[in-house]
């Protein structure tokens, strides 16, 4: 596996646990609180802090573990990237969308704030899951 | 979506008859991972033009005894 694989697969855990973290605290707390009271910032801004520092703890930990042969990224590497970045950034587009839609409509700022939050993590999520879809399947220009 | 591509190769046959050449000596000469020539010999990756002339020169042989495409392909 490559530098830049190992990377991918780190990203994508770190996103995913950062998430689960954030909904199970906040679904928690939305058992008892109505959504416009529910304190959400410190949460989000935690998990989203921690799940960035995990991604760096374990890509340093997953090298010194398992060292890569070469530690930059190739011409494939570069190709892959482009490829999930292009095809996931939908999700942004979408959040961001709809994230406008509800701000016409005057929805609370938890809803907003959550929606967009949810489209930069499916973007991550997705992103990353289709560059390890290459990374496995195979990536080559369109005929 | 990513496809497979079309254009087959015989990297894998000339590392072996130069030397039984390994994956990771060839990356090195044409400044890839390991992981993009076994990608490349697999036919998971097609290679840029530029990269196939490097993998062709370190073998001392023309592009088409490296790369091949197939007719009707």
């Amino acid at each position: 596996m490559s530098y830049e694989e190992k990377g991918t697969w780190v990203y994508l855990a770190a996103c995913l646990g950062g998430y689960g973290v954030y909904l199970a605290v906040i679904l928690g707390r939305l058992a008892s609180t109505p959504a416009v009271q529910v304190p959400y910032i410190t949460v989000l801004l935690w998990t989203t802090g921690a799940s960035i520092v995990a991604s760096i703890a374990g890509r340093v930990l997953i090298e010194t573990a398992s060292p890569s042969g070469r530690r930059r990224s190739d011409i494939r590497d570069r190709e892959i990237y482009r490829f999930g970045e292009h095809a996931s950034r939908w999700f942004i587009v979408a959040g961001a969308g709809a994230a406008l839609l509800m701000a016409m409509a005057r929805w609370d700022y938890f809803w907003i704030a959550n929606v967009i939050y949810l489209g930069f993590v499916l973007w991550a999520v997705a992103g990353s899951a289709l560059k390890l879809f290459a990374y496995h399947r195979g990536l080559s220009p369109a005929r | 979506m990513t496809k497979p591509t079309r254009i087959t190769n015989s990297i894998r046959a000339l590392r072996f008859a130069h030397g039984e050449m390994t994956q990771a000596r060839l990356a090195e000469h044409v400044g890839v991972t390991r992981q993009t020539i076994i990608a490349i010999e697999q036919g998971r990756y097609s290679p840029s033009l530029e990269m196939a002339f490097q993998i062709a020169r370190v073998f001392k042989v023309p592009l088409d005894e490296v790369f091949a495409y197939p007719d009707g392909a």
